[in-house]
């Protein structure tokens, strides 16, 4: 281990520029000429559209230009595309409406885009907007996924009943006949709570086009700008590759609302060379609650089946996935490819079945949100697990240890599609049980209630898969792109090095992370390394950062560039050292002849590779840089177990997480430091699932939840100081054994709150309570308990 | 927002002159009217600044009344030394207001003036039975505020200080909005020269209120046992996604009692 190399919790590059102010945000940047985008968007949930009248907004002070949803169409622009398809149970596909990037026909949320001004001033721009007329006749709002599905009014006119599509995996047969043989069954409710990401940094985007060479150039808030590129260019503004270019400089946070291609990107290229002029248009955090894709809203009936001896037959699972109104980029794949596959958990639950119907309601789209599915099977896994055990008198921990996958069984084929790698259940959980002092708990209970609150103990032990992913498997399952990832490795001549990636670190700490990685595979100093991400003209292509695939797919990818770095730099060194290439070791930075002390060091072979002239030409090319693309042949599979502890005031229903443990298994650890903050954050999003927010609906389709009054967000006061630690098995398919950590937090941590609140609540009678497990909430489950 | 002209007072006639027009607002803090001006929920042609006038602030103490002007920020009236001697419960009260932001700029004449249903202040004068005083007259506690945002105040009459008396026992919980952190229910008690109050916050339809049958049963004997089996009306209560009326109903109970128990200490 070096200095700077892996395992050691090497302080972040890109804090210098955060902590001093000099990060370079999309709105941070202005273009010569620049105007502003205002959009004008429905405050109603449903409407057609009869007229748009921007005769009297074209006329104001500073208005460069007024368009709407027809001057679109009239362009021929395409919708936003959906980059998944999956299929009805019967092989139909999926309902796949059109996504206009201004409304055309029908708005479909508060929120949709009715309208975009152009003009001289941001102030200006809003200012005119007032003054367009948008002729509308409301129509009755779909807001309750149960009642969308009864049909009735129809969001969209081709998706019957509402629904998206109808899909299924398993054998529904078997996992019946499972049932029929059981001892227990074990069945609950769950609505798992709509969220809204709230990233720190609103969207924003800065359209440029130059008139003289075609080239158009999009600065946006992306976290995948080579997506975006193909997204936009190719299917909605026929923009080949090499005219566009998509730049995605410092980004303030996504958590996956920000891979999405999003409407404000396409109107705002398209309008640029319309108008002549770069247009930029930030998002007030009001239209970033209205606009950005939302995060889970499942609505599910699960069952579990049980032997007497408390052994898992099987599971059977119906949920309803809110799509919102229109498709988002990945919203078909989270319910089903990153939700239903997730099923078995731990688990060696022999079979089971899901059913998952999509649907569409007058609300903002719903798509990926930190985690993306597999939050939501964990939680419905994790809440029905406790269940059990307490129906039938099992203790939480034994009924877990009883159904694990055991150590020894890897690779471990699911009945739902996936094989686990590797993994240590046990490991996990027994550090944990540690960590928390769970043998302490008891006593704590006691001193708990002599203040006169109920403290609770629940626990969540937990799977995900991520290092999406195999290209081949996501392609079965409906991805329409590869999810393979890219990387070159540029040496200069002095031997510092340039690392360029397709991933895109929007508080990830890439440019920390992957400088060590190269900085131990090459032996240079881990300064003389910078990484370079975020810019389409720059990075040859990649697929972008979500699904905690940054390390696991981007880093293997950079390590395959570093290794062929080194094996050229041995042919260079051979020749120069007159020796045959097999004899050549390199290590800490410098090549040498086996058993001699002839040595040449990387620099020396960089500037051999680019002032070639004592240098094997006949056989080699000079100059020191590699490409390489790495596709995965699995997924990672990250785990772990959280334990957490809770006080409940019983008169007025409030929640305090009093200690939380998590001990998570993410393969090997690059930078620990980095490691602990991806799981601080995680952690607390998942408390602010489970105790603090909630997207909230009226049922005419109003956001309730539409600031920061009365959307809940998780702050400093509102969580413990965590133990947070790891404990590792090596993934067993990429070189470097990592996992992946970026979600693992918000995955794991909800259900243990939850199941925390419920075993603080048994003696008061309650068995469930609804998320999020507000003051109200809470007060409510014991009054209906007691009653 | 359509733009305004601002004006800085030199004293407070010349305020009250300047802000008496339809459309021109005192300004104090500002962290009530800026944001509603950038969300389009105000308009006004004019700002009136009272930043500049000297005598609006501060605090003093005389007797058994404690003087506090109604341009002091949240923070001073937190960290005096004197409300922290005379009436703690109040120097605790405005501790509590929002963030610590909010309360460098926040005054206690722009929160009464306001009149947040949400507010904390607006229980204290009513539980102290504190007596407003303005550029024209003064107003007791019970007659100032007058529902939803509403107030006693004329266009153009400004608030320029709040005399509280000092009160023998007295205690404010506050059980937050768990989004905003105004106050879902606040409930502040007190026992002294004004009589027993108890004054509720956040929880009434019409804004800020005091309880009778607690006060009754308070003046009986003050101490939490003496209000239990007193029902709060349902009715009379505000709902939203955070509390439902009944919720509501049972908090100011449980908050009152702790209010009680907190003061009888
Ligand atoms: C993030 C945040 C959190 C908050 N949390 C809380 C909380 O927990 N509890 C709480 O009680 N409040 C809270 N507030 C409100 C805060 O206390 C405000 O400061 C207060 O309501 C208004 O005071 P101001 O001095 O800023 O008044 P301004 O915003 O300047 O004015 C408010 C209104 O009062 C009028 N006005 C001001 N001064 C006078 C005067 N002397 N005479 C006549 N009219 C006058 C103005 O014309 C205006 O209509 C919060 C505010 C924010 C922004």
């Amino acid at each position: 281990m070096t200095e700077h190399g892996i395992g050691v919790s090497v302080k972040r590059k890109e804090d210098r520029r955060f902590l001093t102010g000099n990060g370079n945000y999309t709105d941070d940047i202005n273009r010569p000429g620049q105007t502003y985008a205002y959009f004008l968007r429905s405050q109603v949930a449903h409407a057609e559209i009869n007229g748009v009248d921007t005769s009297a907004a074209e006329k104001a002070d500073g208005v460069v230009a007024v368009f709407t949803g027809a001057d679109l169409a009239a362009d021929e622009v395409g919708g936003l595309p959906c980059g998944w398809g999956l299929t009805f149970q019967n092989g139909d596909p999926m309902v796949e409406p059109a996504h206009p990037a201004l409304a055309q026909g029908k708005v479909r949320h508060v929120g949709d885009a009715i309208a975009v001004v152009v003009a001289e001033t941001k102030k200006q721009a809003k200012a005119a907007a007032q003054l367009i007329e948008a002729d509308l006749n409301g129509l009755p709002a779909v807001v309750d996924m149960k009642k969308a599905i009864e049909g009735g009014t129809l969001v969209h006119d081709e998706a019957a009943e509402n629904t998206c599509y109808d899909w299924a995996i398993g054998e529904k047969a078997d996992v019946d006949a499972a049932f029929d043989g059981a001892d227990h069954v074990t069945s609950i409710d769950i609505v798992n709570n709509r969220l809204i990401p709230n990233a720190i940094e609103p969207r924003v985007a800065l359209a440029e086009y130059e008139a003289a060479s075609g080239d158009y150039t999009l600065y946006t808030t992306t976290q995948n700008p080579h997506v975006i590129r193909l997204l936009m260019g190719a299917f909605v503004l026929q923009i080949p590759e090499h005219k566009l270019k998509i730049v995605a400089p410092d980004v303030g946070g996504g958590f996956g609302s920000k891979i999405f291609h999003y409407a404000e990107e396409a109107v705002l290229t398209w309008a640029s060379a319309k108008v002549g002029r770069p247009i930029k248009w930030t998002a007030e955090r009001s239209e970033s609650f209205m606009t950005d894709a939302h995060g889970r809203d499942h609505v599910t009936h699960a069952e579990l089946a049980l032997d007497k001896e408390g052994t898992f037959l099987g599971l059977r699972v119906q949920t309803l996935a809110n799509m919102g109104s229109y498709l988002s980029t990945f919203a078909p794949a989270v319910p089903t490819y990153l939700h239903a596959t997730l099923l078995a958990g731990v688990y060696t639950t022999p079979l089971i079945y899901a059913n998952i119907r999509a649907v569409f309601t007058n609300t903002v789209p719903v798509d990926a949100y930190r985690g993306a599915g597999r939050p939501e099977a964990t939680y419905l896994l994790e809440r029905i697990v406790s269940k059990a055990a307490r129906e039938m008198g099992i203790d939480q921990v034994e009924i877990r240890r009883k159904n694990f996958i055991p150590s020894d069984a890897f690779p471990y084929q699911t009945p739902v599609a996936l094989q686990y790698d590797s993994g240590d259940y046990e490991a996990t959980l027994s550090a944990a049980l540690e960590a928390a002092d769970v043998d302490g708990f008891a006593g704590r209970r006691e001193a708990a209630a002599r203040d006169g609150k109920l403290r609770g103990l629940g626990y969540s032990t937990y799977i995900e898969a991520c290092g999406v992913a195999p290209s081949a498997v996501a392609g079965a399952l409906g991805a329409r792109a590869g999810l393979y990832e890219s990387a070159v490795v540029r040496v200069h001549p002095t031997g510092s090095v340039t690392v360029f990636t397709g991933t895109h670190s929007h508080g990830q700490s890439h440019e920390t992370t992957f400088a060590q990685l190269v900085s131990e595979q090459l032996g240079v100093d881990f300064e003389a390394v910078d990484v370079v991400h975020g810019d389409t003209s720059k990075i040859q292509f990649g697929m972008g950062t979500y699904g905690s695939r940054s390390l696991a797919v981007g880093g293997e990818a950079i390590l395959r560039a570093a290794n062929k770095i080194v094996d050229k730099g041995r042919k260079i060194a051979a020749h120069i050292l007159e020796a045959s290439e097999a004899d050549i070791e390199f290590a800490d930075g410098s090549y040498t002849v086996k058993g001699t002390d002839k040595a040449m060091a990387f620099g020396e072979v960089a500037l051999a590779a680019y002032v070639p002239h004592n240098y094997p030409h006949e056989t080699l090319e000079p100059g020191l840089e590699e490409s390489a693309f790495y596709d995965p042949l699995n997924f990672t599979f990250p785990g772990g177990c959280h334990v957490c502890e809770v006080d409940v005031d019983p008169d007025t229903g409030v929640v305090d997480v009093v200690n939380f443990t998590a001990v998570d298994d993410v393969g090997r650890v690059i930078n620990p430091m980095i490691v602990e903050g991806q799981v601080h954050g995680g952690v607390t999003q998942g408390i602010g699932q489970a105790l603090l927010e909630n997207a909230v609906y009226d049922e005419n389709g109003q956001l309730l939840s539409g600031s920061y009054m009365d959307y809940t967000m998780p702050r400093a006061d509102d969580v413990p100081s965590y133990h947070v630690s790891t404990e590792e098995t090596l993934c067993a398919h990429n070189s470097l054994g990592v996992k992946g950590v970026g979600e693992v937090g918000a995955i794991g941590s909800t259900p243990a709150v939850i199941n925390a609140v419920v075993d603080a609540l048994a003696e008061k009678g309650v068995t469930d309570v609804p998320l999020p497990a507000s003051p109200q909430n809470v007060w409510r489950a014991i009054q209906e308990a007691g009653a | 927002m359509s733009g305004f002209n601002y004006h800085k007072a030199s004293d407070v006639a010349d305020a009250a002159g300047k802000s008496s027009s339809d459309d021109a607002l005192p300004l104090a803090g500002g962290m009530t009217i800026l944001p509603s001006i950038k969300l389009g929920l105000s308009d006004p042609s004019d700002l009136v600044d009272l930043a500049g006038i000297g005598d609006l602030k501060g605090v003093s103490v005389d007797g058994d009344t404690v003087t506090i002007g109604a341009m002091t920020r949240h923070a001073d009236v937190a960290g005096s030394a004197d409300v922290q001697q005379a009436i703690p419960a109040l120097a605790a009260l405005a501790g509590g207001i929002g963030d610590a932001q909010v309360r460098n700029r926040g005054t206690l004449g722009g929160s009464i003036a306001n009149n947040d249903p949400a507010a904390d202040y607006p229980a204290a004068c009513l539980g102290l039975g504190a007596t407003i005083v303005t550029s024209n007259r003064e107003i007791a506690a019970d007659d100032f505020f007058k529902g939803l945002f509403e107030t006693a105040l004329d266009a153009g009459e400004i608030i320029t200080a709040v005399k509280f008396p000092v009160p023998a026992k007295a205690a404010y919980e506050k059980f937050p909005n768990p989004a905003s952190r105004y106050a879902l229910v606040g409930v502040f008690v007190s026992d002294g020269p004004a009589g027993t109050r108890v004054a509720v916050t956040g929880a009434g339809v019409n804004g800020v209120f005091r309880q009778g049958d607690m006060e009754a049963a308070l003046g009986g004997s003050f101490s939490a046992d003496a209000l239990e089996g007193i029902s709060v009306s349902e009715g009379d209560m505000a709902s939203d996604l955070h509390a439902a009326s009944d919720y509501r109903a049972h908090l100011v109970g449980v908050i009152a009692k702790r209010a009680v128990a907190a003061a009888a200490g």
